[in-house]
């Protein structure tokens, strides 16, 4: 995929070159390759079992690809890496553990480090700061275990960013919030890709929710991907060979819908009822 | 100060102050609960705690093999537990479901070799007192001479639990962060198991392998109650610990002309009730508040209604679900 030019002018930060990875004799990841830019805010589509996780694991260095390469700014990765922020999916935290909103954010500060970490009003403005910036104030003296869905992504986005990382990456961070939330958080990462100017990686397995705010979408469909703008990407031909058989792609409106018949079982891009999207840049 | 221990000696039984046993009991019970207590507070928000019951269970199979040979029973719990935590750790994939079988397996394969030791132990001398101070333990038999070692190995545990602090809670939070971060997650476990494991052999001698989960899981039970700070629930595991135990020494000595048999009640008797106690005022009183901080929310929002952020009490289940 070429990208159009006004891409180029903004510095690259993370590069995937024809990474493969074989699991247990599986070829999970074939040939995938894209860059992301800072300031950018790309989607990471795919159904559920496509790779998305996968690559996310290969980004941050949980798992070694079999061949290719992931550049940071054109290095190899680092191992202690605070260049990247990440939000998993999920984390099992139980409602009794004593760690409210504000600690998790604390230990984005320097959590890999040893040694109990003296209180200071730096520390503590930093941490006010951050809250402040994910509008995460209200509930910032709640347990992290009884914070709801849209509170804890939050949370988590400002705990990612507090160590003012270069790219953040959220995995389905989507998954499970209601439509409030879901337009409140989506805001929230193009207000911080474009203020910040941090590449951001969302990934989601129905990219309407993020079709306002994406400057580029990553597809990907049984472990292959196709990277460029929606136009580019989400196109019958494109994502037909993709998935390596026939794949209608709908307009409808403003949203798209994917429709993978056969092999993948009925893929259906639209999942939901259809609801207002918020124009481009809320937050 | 004749006064004064006039009004001690009429409330207390005489002696206590003055009797070596008890200083001892004091020193010892406090460090070790300490420790302990500490230790618990990551154990409970690890999700260990069957591994820490285990170790103690393990501890027992040293215990029993060290009074066998005529070695101090100390030893012998360190080193079975250590040992414990060591094969846990082989055996342990990186699920928690796999990890309780591993404990499971280990615990089994120990249990058995310290039935045979205690068996042994028992026929040859003649005698279950061993086999009662090794599994329910005594303050009271503890030699002053041992002081320094029960309060050097508690400082280890501490030290690495202090060294660990920042790592162990985001590891708690998310391995998959903590990892991504550069912490090295499989080696921060592995640190904190063996203090685990220090921590737990420790309480077997004092309060006994049995009761050791007690004192591990309780006070920090009870302080997560309390509080929703890492830190504060620390302290308050470790006042909590320490307050029991010397509370349990006082009423165990006072216990001496206690029916039926007027020879004293046994301390871990006392300090296992008293966390109990303590856990359930803890649970009661944060019931309490929990009670009154949502009665004061609904205040709030009848206020506010409306407001963007109240869909989100609403809406599915949050991220956080398992």
């Amino acid at each position: 995929m070429t990208s159009p030019d006004r891409f180029d002018a903004r510095p690259e930060v993370l590069r995937l070159e024809g990474v493969s990875l074989w699991l247990s004799g599986r070829e999970i990841l074939h040939d995938v390759g894209f860059s992301l830019r800072a300031g950018e805010l790309t989607g990471l589509i795919g159904s559920n079992g496509a790779g998305k996780t996968t690559i996310f694991r290969v980004i941050l260095g949980l798992e070694t690809p079999s061949s290719g390469r992931v550049l940071f700014a054109g290095h190899p990765r680092p191992h202690r890496n605070r260049l990247i922020g990440y939000v998993p999916q999920s984390i099992g935290l139980d409602p009794d553990v004593p760690l409210r909103a504000r600690d998790l954010v604390a230990l984005g500060i320097d959590g890999d480090r040893f040694g109990i970490p003296l209180p200071s009003r730096g520390r503590r403005r930093l941490v006010d700061d951050m809250l402040e910036a994910v509008d995460a104030q209200a509930f910032a003296d709640t347990r992290v275990g009884k914070l709801s869905g849209g509170e804890l992504q939050r949370s988590l986005i400002a705990h990612a960013l507090i160590s003012q990382p270069r790219l953040l990456l959220l995995d389905e961070p989507l998954a499970s919030l209601d439509i409030r939330s879901e337009q409140e958080v989506v805001g929230l990462l193009a207000r911080i890709a474009r203020e910040q100017q941090i590449a951001v990686l969302i990934s989601a397995h129905e990219m309407n929710p993020l079709l306002p705010v994406m400057d580029r979408v990553v597809y990907v469909a049984s472990g292959r991907a196709a990277s460029g703008s929606t136009e580019e990407v989400v196109r019958e031909d494109v994502l037909s060979a993709l998935y390596g058989h026939h794949v209608d792609v709908l307009h409808l409106q403003d949203r798209i819908l994917v429709v993978a018949g056969k092999d993948e079982g009925h893929h259906l891009e639209l999942e939901r009822e259809q609801h207002a999207l918020p124009p481009r840049g809320l937050g | 100060m004749t006064g004064v221990s006039a009004i001690l000696n009429g409330i207390f039984e005489p002696g206590l102050f003055t009797s070596e046993p008890v200083r001892v009991a004091v020193v010892v019970g406090g460090v070790v609960s300490l420790v302990s207590a500490v230790v618990g507070v990551f154990t409970v928000i690890r999700g260990q705690s069957f591994a820490g019951h285990s170790l103690g269970d393990l501890g027992t199979t040293g215990g029993s093999g060290a009074f066998l040979v005529g070695a101090n029973p100390l030893w012998g719990f360190v080193a079975f537990a250590l040992v414990g935590a060591g094969a846990m750790e082989l055996f342990e994939a990186r699920r928690p479901r796999q990890r309780d079988m591993a404990t499971g397996i280990v615990l089994g394969a120990g249990l058995g070799i310290a039935a045979l030791f205690l068996y042994l132990g028992t026929t040859r001398s003649n005698t279950t007192g061993a086999t009662i101070t090794i599994l329910f333990g005594s303050m009271f038999v503890i030699r002053a001479s041992m002081i320094p070692v029960f309060v050097l190995l508690s400082l280890s545990a501490l030290a690495v639990v202090a060294l660990l602090y920042r790592p162990l809670l985001l590891s708690a939070v998310s391995p998959d962060i903590a990892h991504a971060r550069g912490v090295p997650v499989r080696t921060v476990g592995i640190l904190y198991l063996l203090a685990l494991a220090v921590a737990v052999s420790l309480s077997c001698v004092t309060i006994g392998a049995v009761l050791s989960t007690a004192v591990l899981i309780g006070p920090a039970a009870a302080a997560l109650r309390l509080t929703k700070r890492p830190g504060l629930a620390i302290t308050w595991a470790a006042l909590i610990a320490v307050a029991v135990t010397w509370l349990g020494i006082l009423l165990a000595y006072d216990s001496y002309y206690w029916p039926p048999a007027r020879r004293g009640w046994p301390v871990s008797f006392f300090v296992v009730a008293l966390v109990f106690v303590v856990y359930l005022l803890a649970d009661l009183a944060s019931r309490r508040k929990a009670r009154r901080q949502s009665a004061h929310a609904v205040a709030r929002r009848e206020d506010r209604v409306g407001l963007p952020g109240d869909s989100d009490r609403t809406g599915p289940a949050g991220l956080g679900a398992r």
